[in-house]
């Protein structure tokens, strides 16, 4: 073999010193390897093509409903299937009334608990109130639905509508949203119910936010002799505010989305003409849950698809837009 | 010494702080009592409609004394697992797709932010999508669609956990695996998956515990049926279906037995959520 | 080879080393330091002069960043943490539960190993700190918020972006705007945990130049595992190891002619 100096030979002409063959299988990826990729690359496509598939299913179950009714479909009342008009003012009114009330609940009880298991609880409570907030956020809704109806319901007939009924009665304006047959059934038990059930969300989403604040910026404001609210308040908040606003969101989108907390005691009837808290309603998803299997196919049905697309749009909107908050937090 | 202008103020501060401190205290309070009162209701009226019978007979006729839960229970255990078995591996390889070949690029970007929303969207809207895909065109509803509609779910949720324990691998394990010759897809299926392998679990312990709950998508898909019934392309019973059919009931014999359910309910989704805990726990 | 270095050392240090009577600040009495049931300070003593700046030298784990943390019971914020003994100044118990924290941090400022903007804008850093205990007029704020600029040596450096976000300043500037942020609220001791560990040499060499200026005013304690800053900066140091406190003095007379064998060889670098 020739020998070289190592220092100051360079070779003449690198290409002749390759000789093919060394490596027999010169084919660059493994068979394996491309058969793998394309398994975990078409399962990526599909999964991603669900939301579309949905999309598309919606539209097209949905489509002699908007041929018929147009947009007017949004601020027509009307429900009607016998005489085959729909509208779907009802159902969005009672799914975001009664969503609006449960985020108006939840958000600041769910503040509390966060702030409470972040800043306050000693360490012997903190552990177990943190998993049972987060073991209650995986009850499943049915759960809550059910014991609003046969539990909270007559309860809250007895001890909020049947007072403020005999003491508001009477008054013209104040009376309407009191008034209602007294079992405990509408908008307000809904929303109550459906704060009951995200606020044990929201609050662990909320939790996990404010632990990410660096224990250093916040023991910097201690040290300038702020308080565990100014903390909080001033240092905690601002820093963790794209979180906070996520899980708000995500809060709202299961709130606007929740079909079994909301059937049991909303009450399913379809009308907007009495605005009390007391009155039965209808939201979206219960309109499906009760109607659907018994509709006929045709423009009831379609209709019903109709109300799931607007569902859908609402809470595509919602969902996104915490997803973004939340990736800004992350950066 | 601070003089008392800074003492005033701070005076009301700490009044304010008190305050916060109270409201704080009180929301955990107000939270505590509201689960408290809904786990003690139910504990105490489904505990006391438990009976052997609620096991080993079928949904009864309304007014009738007797009668169980047996095909309600049998129908939700099929299509639960069902559902996790067809879409447990499907998740995963999404999973396995996002962390270990969607390092760069917008597609993986997009196929994590689709997925995000798939995750928490409204679980009826895919019972309307099962709906049109398989109840419609096969003109009834049956145990396959509610299968189905649950696996849509279940996908998501596994896709999440698989992606985020991927990650806690670190990538010196993959190179140690590379630097002795592996190929990608072994060192992807014996290193990084084997390495993570209790949080993907847990992640399908977590997603078992969520369908085992879901009301809505089976109202659409599998709607229910009274008998006992082992054939999946029948309308199927399931047990939150029962519970919610029993309890809108104004029968209290079905009633008695839609508590029953909802304690089962309850236990079995929380034993799944602490099993899952516990086993994340002790494995890392 | 050791003593070659010593004697430069000693070249440095050529200044006068008469022992100075010195006004005393703090007194800490017996203190001992538990983190559950890891003794991490054990039986401390020491004093700490008026408007001096004292450091804390030592390898890492020996204690000095938690014997600073109890001066303003940082610790007290986490409930496995707890500490006996006595820490005296101006006649008062510090770890007393009879004092309010808050007050107490008013009056003794810290900063950190790294720079914690508050997320707000660089005004608003400083403005939140004097807000806490006062309520100055749109002007006299406005004053206040430069002066405190003015006194760590930023103030020509962000006078344009007064109203930008903190965090958008580069890391010694933001370190200084931690200091000026302290400084703000009218403190009489300034406690700094390693403030320039995460700095470039330049930011660390202005952080070390503000030091020297700001112990005109202020009674500053600096924790530093760098052995040179403590030499350049402080007036007396204490070495620590192992919870302990081995030997504590003028600076040069530590770095010149340790009396502990340990000091000594920390400091020539046969360890740590």
């Amino acid at each position: 073999m020739e020998r070289v100096t190592v220092e100051d030979r360079a070779p003449d002409n690198p290409d002749a010193l390759v000789s093919p063959g060394i490596f027999p299988f010169g084919s660059g990826v493994s068979f394996g390897d491309r058969i793998f990729a394309l398994l975990v690359k078409s399962a990526a496509f599909i999964s991603s093509l669900l939301l579309l598939g949905i999309l598309a299913a919606l539209l097209a179950g949905a489509w002699p409903a908007i041929k018929e009714f147009g947009l007017a479909f949004l601020w027509s009342v009307e429900w009607d299937p016998v005489g085959q008009r729909y509208g779907g003012l009802a159902m969005i009114y009672g799914t975001v009334s009664t969503s609006l009330i449960a985020l108006f609940l939840a958000v600041p009880l769910s503040f509390g608990i966060a702030f409470f298991l972040t800043e306050l609880a000693p360490r012997w409570l903190k552990v177990p109130l943190g998993t049972a907030v987060e073991l209650l956020a995986a009850i499943p809704s049915i759960v809550y639905g059910m014991w609003g109806l046969l539990i909270f319901g007559p309860f809250l007939a007895r001890y909020a509508q049947q007072p403020l009924q005999a003491l508001f009665g009477e008054t013209a304006f104040l009376g309407t949203f009191f008034s209602g047959p007294p079992v405990g059934i509408g908008i307000l038990s809904a929303g109550i119910i459906l704060a009951v059930m995200i606020t044990p969300f929201i609050a662990s989403v909320m939790r996990d936010v404010f632990e990410i604040t660096p224990p250093m910026l916040k023991e910097s404001a201690y040290g300038l002799g702020a308080t565990r609210w100014e903390v909080m308040r001033n240092v905690v908040l601002p820093y963790t505010k794209p979180g906070v606003i996520g899980g708000v969101m995500l809060g709202l989108g299961r709130a606007l989305g929740e079909t079994m907390a909301v059937t049991f005691v909303i009450g399913n009837m379809n009308q907007l003409k009495n605005l009390s808290l007391f009155q039965p309603a209808n939201s979206i998803t219960s309109a499906l849950a009760n109607e659907f299997a018994e509709a006929a196919s045709g423009l009831h049905q379609a209709s019903l698809f109709y109300l799931g697309l607007i569902l859908f749009g609402i809470t595509f909107v919602v969902l996104a837009s915490s997803k973004l908050m939340l990736m800004k937090l992350k950066r | 010494m601070l003089d008392d202008k800074k003492l005033k103020i701070y005076a009301g501060r700490r009044r304010r702080n008190a305050l916060a401190l109270c409201l704080s205290l009180a929301a955990m309070g107000i939270g505590v009592f509201w689960l408290m009162w809904i786990l003690w209701d139910v504990v105490r009226l489904g505990a006391g409609g438990l009976s052997l019978a609620v096991f080993t007979e079928m949904t009864p006729p309304p007014m009738s004394a007797n009668g169980g839960l047996a095909n309600a229970i049998m129908g939700s255990a099929s299509m639960v697992l069902l559902a996790i078995l067809a879409a447990a591996p499907v998740g995963i390889l999404v999973g396995v797709y996002l962390c270990e070949y969607g390092r760069r690029g917008s597609f993986p970007v997009i196929v994590r932010f689709l997925n995000d929303i798939l995750l928490s969207a409204p679980s009826i809207v895919i019972g309307l999508f099962i709906y049109a895909l398989l109840v419609k065109p096969f003109k009834g509803f049956s145990g396959w669609a509610g299968a189905a509609a649950l696996a849509l779910i279940v996908i998501p949720i596994v896709v999440r956990t698989t992606e985020n324990m991927l990650q806690l691998v670190p990538d010196s394990l993959r190179e140690a695996a590379y630097a002795l010759g592996a190929p990608k897809w072994k060192v992807v299926l014996m290193v990084s998956l084997r390495a993570a392998r209790a949080g993907v679990l847990t992640g399908g312990l977590l997603a078992l515990a969520r369908i085992s709950g879901e009301t809505a998508p089976l109202l659409l898909t599998a709607l229910s049926n009274l008998f006992w019934n082992s054939n999946m392309s029948e309308p199927m019973a399931s047990l939150p279906v029962t519970i919610f059919r029993f309890a809108m009931s104004p029968f209290p014999s079905w009633q008695r037995l839609a508590w029953a359910g909802i304690f089962l309910l309850m236990i079995a989704v929380l034993l799944l959520n602490v099993l899952a805990r516990t086993f994340m726990r002790h494995k890392s | 080879m050791r003593n070659g270095r010593l004697s430069t050392m000693k070249n440095i240090f050529v200044r006068q080393s008469v022992a100075l009577q010195e006004k005393v600040k703090i007194t800490v009495g017996n203190l001992n330091f538990y983190y559950d049931n890891f003794h991490a300070l054990k039986d401390i003593s020491l004093t700490i002069p008026e408007r001096r700046v004292t450091a804390f030298i030592g390898p890492s784990g020996c204690g000095k960043s938690t014997l600073l943390r109890a001066f303003n019971r940082m610790y007290a914020l986490y409930p496995n943490q707890r500490a006996e003994g006595r820490i005296v100044m101006d006649g008062e118990d510090l770890l007393s539960s009879k004092i309010d924290p808050s007050l107490l941090r008013a009056k003794i400022g810290m900063v950190f190993q790294k720079p914690t903007p508050f997320p707000m804008s660089v005004y608003d850093n400083i403005a939140f700190g004097i807000r806490l205990f006062e309520k100055p007029s749109r002007v006299d704020m406005d004053e206040r918020v430069e002066n405190a600029l003015r006194r760590a040596a930023l103030w020509d450096e962000v006078k344009d972006k007064l109203y930008k976000s903190g965090s958008s300043l580069s890391g010694g500037q933001q370190q200084r705007l931690c200091i000026a942020r302290a400084v703000a609220v009218q403190p009489e001791v300034l406690l700094m945990d390693e403030p320039c560990s995460a700095l470039d040499p330049i930011s660390t060499a202005k952080i070390e130049e503000l030091i020297h200026s700001l112990k005109q005013n202020y009674t500053v304690v600096i924790v530093t595992h760098n052995m040179q800053q403590a030499a350049r900066c402080s007036d007396y140091t204490a070495y620590m190891y192992l919870g302990e406190l081995i030997e504590v003095g003028a600076t040069e007379r530590i770095f010149v002619q340790p009396a502990r064998r340990e000091t000594e060889d920390y400091i020539t670098g046969r360890f740590g």
